[in-house]
């Protein structure tokens, strides 16, 4: 379980995100959303301890992420941000094998090499482990460093807007992917997301935010209603009812 | 970017060589060992070469005077690669060595205020062990003192400790061309023969000193590799995976800044020539992991150093020249890193 305890953090004197209280029960896909500026990134940053909070604590399965030692919540807690520029040249394998270095210190047993197979596996990059990243495309260099994180082998996922530079198709599969990883692994996964309607589709909940603070929360049917979608966007948004599941058009 | 009919073409005939390197990711030892062992072969034979070539006169005369200038050489360049090779991993930066943190200027402007001070005759009466000493003391000192002012408080930026660093080195310039023009001519040519990077007349004392600091910590940087491999995917990465950044910036940093104020103390200044080998070490080792860029590193040091001055001492009889045909080197390999650099982008 992941706890947000009355966190605020401040850049000057602008509050970016303002006494936020949430809790995330282990297991599942969560989504937060909200409109650019509303907080998402800073407070999963604030969560992953990437950045320091100016108020108030975080919890992870009981371990306050600002005191506990970073290679105990490294085994149970990765993240993927949304700017990841390398400068150095590193293969696919190359940089799938550093998620396995809260566990093997970056001596590789049999295990790690087992569980970076299985994440290479799992986001279809077996072909491409050999290739340097800078000859891949955005997109198939985004699953790599998505499998870099799934390597880690944690409980709790956290990843930043990963459908930055994806195609639909391979938006799509990096959803499935997501959405597999909950059921099949059993992972946690918390991941902010811009596009509301994949977050209605794939997610079990859904955390809305905006100026720094959580205004709605609750199942996809819950936060995908005119209202709920006015109150975090400030725009009318129709929601249709598609095939039984909830779209919302805010195209037009 | 996949809209591109010509990225896809590339992309689509570089999947079709894939496995075969797919293949070499798997056992990575083959190049390494090939690279190793050909350096640790060259870097022997560079050795043997100053020890024996055009040797005249007695033996025991000729190889313990220089053996321990073989000794200088060898320290100062594993010094000299090793801090570089660290430092350039953390700040992320490979046209970047410590000397540009100031450490240079602080020497230059060390030994201009000694020669003010004390007057030239007056600093050669100064046991040379307790000259060095001071030099690593205020040289350390200074720099411990701009890690943690920067980067131990609650702002932790590199790049504004580097830019500090920078600004430093101004400024102990311009003192020392300050003091420079105070002091008497006779006295600035003293105080420049010692300013020049100099492998001839090394104290064995010193020498000893120096090489038992620079193997502890060389040693104790050997043993912290697989985090300096982390380290090199940037701050987000190294914390996500577990690494106290904070912690380990900092001891990495002191360990680099005692191999610099150890070995410019030990020969004077030296800029280039960390950046010559760094890079030169990350061309030829084929690989990102330390365990293999840090011998690489030291032995093209050992290598370049050892060999070009047998070349220069030995067979064009012009001894005291290698630091400044190293340096041009050094600045010739900068220039082309920069434009490189910039047509990459």
């Amino acid at each position: 379980m992941i706890e947000v305890r009355s966190v605020t953090k401040r850049y000057g004197r602008t509050v970016v995100v303002d006494d936020v209280e949430l809790t995330l029960p282990a297991g599942g896909l969560v989504s937060i959303i909200g409109p650019n500026g509303a907080g998402k990134s800073t407070l999963l940053s604030i969560v992953a301890r990437l950045l320091p909070a100016d108020a108030g604590s975080v919890l992870v399965d009981g371990h306050d992420v600002a005191s506990t030692p970073g290679d105990v919540l490294a085994r149970r807690l990765a993240v993927l941000r949304q700017e990841n520029h390398l400068t150095v040249r590193l293969t696919v394998r190359d940089l799938v094998a550093f998620g396995r270095y809260p566990h093997s210190r970056g001596r590789l047993t049999t295990t790690d090499e087992a569980h970076v197979d299985a994440a290479l596996e799992h986001l279809g990059l077996t072909d491409l482990a050999g290739r340097f990243l800078d000859q891949l495309s955005g997109g198939q260099r985004q699953r790599a460093h998505v499998a870099m994180v799934l390597a880690q082998d944690t409980e709790y996922v956290l990843l930043d807007e990963p459908l930055n530079n994806l195609d639909m198709k391979h938006a799509r599969q990096m959803m499935r992917m997501m959405r597999r990883a909950a059921d099949e692994l059993g992972r946690t996964v918390v991941v902010v997301l811009h596009d509301i309607n994949f977050a209605a589709a794939y997610s079990d909940r859904v955390v809305a935010m905006r100026d720094g603070a959580v205004v709605v929360q609750g199942t996809p049917a819950q936060i995908m209603t005119p209202e709920a979608l006015h109150a975090v966007y400030d725009m009318d948004i129709a929601v249709h009812d598609v095939a039984g599941a909830p779209l919302a058009a805010y195209y037009v | 970017m996949s809209a591109d009919p010509s990225v896809r073409g590339l992309t689509s005939t570089a999947a079709t060589s894939a496995a075969p390197q797919a293949r070499t990711g798997a056992a990575p030892s083959r190049r390494t060992t090939l690279v190793l062992v050909g350096l640790v072969l060259l870097a022997l034979g560079a050795c043997a070469a100053y020890l024996v070539l055009e040797a005249r006169g007695s033996w025991d005369f000729v190889l313990p005077f220089r053996g321990r200038r073989l000794a200088a050489l060898a320290v100062v360049g594993a010094a000299v690669a090793v801090s570089t090779v660290v430092f350039q991993t953390l700040t992320e930066n490979r046209i970047l060595t410590p000397s540009i943190m100031g450490f240079d200027a602080l020497f230059v402007l060390i030994q201009s205020l000694a020669v003010l001070g004390l007057g030239s005759i007056a600093l050669n009466q100064v046991p040379v062990p307790l000259q060095f000493g001071v030099e690593v003391v205020v040289m350390l000192g200074a720099s411990t003192a701009l890690f943690f002012w920067l980067f131990g408080g609650a702002r932790r930026s590199l790049h504004l400790l580097v830019l500090v660093g920078v600004v430093f080195g101004v400024l102990f310039r311009s003192l020392s061309a300050l003091v420079q023009r105070l002091i008497d001519p006779n006295e600035f040519a003293v105080l420049q023969s010692r300013l020049f990077a100099s492998f001839g007349a090394v104290d064995p004392q010193l020498l000893a000193i120096s090489a038992v600091v620079v193997a502890v910590t060389c040693a104790w940087l050997w043993s912290r590799r697989r985090e300096l491999d982390v380290l090199l995917l940037g701050r987000a990465h190294a914390v996500a995976l577990g690494v106290d950044h904070r912690r380990a910036v900092l001891s990495l940093l002191l360990a680099v800044g005692l191999l610099v104020s150890v070995s410019t103390a030990l020969v004077g200044p030296i800029t280039f020539f960390g950046l010559l080998v760094a890079n030169l070490a990350y061309l030829v080792a084929g690989s990102h992991r330390h365990a293999v860029t840090l011998p690489v590193a030291v032995l093209l040091a050992v290598v370049v150093l050892v060999g070009g001055q047998a070349v220069l001492e030995h067979l064009l009889d012009a001894g005291t020249v290698l630091s400044v045909v190293v340096e041009f080197l050094g600045g010739i390999v900068f220039i082309a890193l920069l434009v490189a650099g910039g047509r990459g982008r």
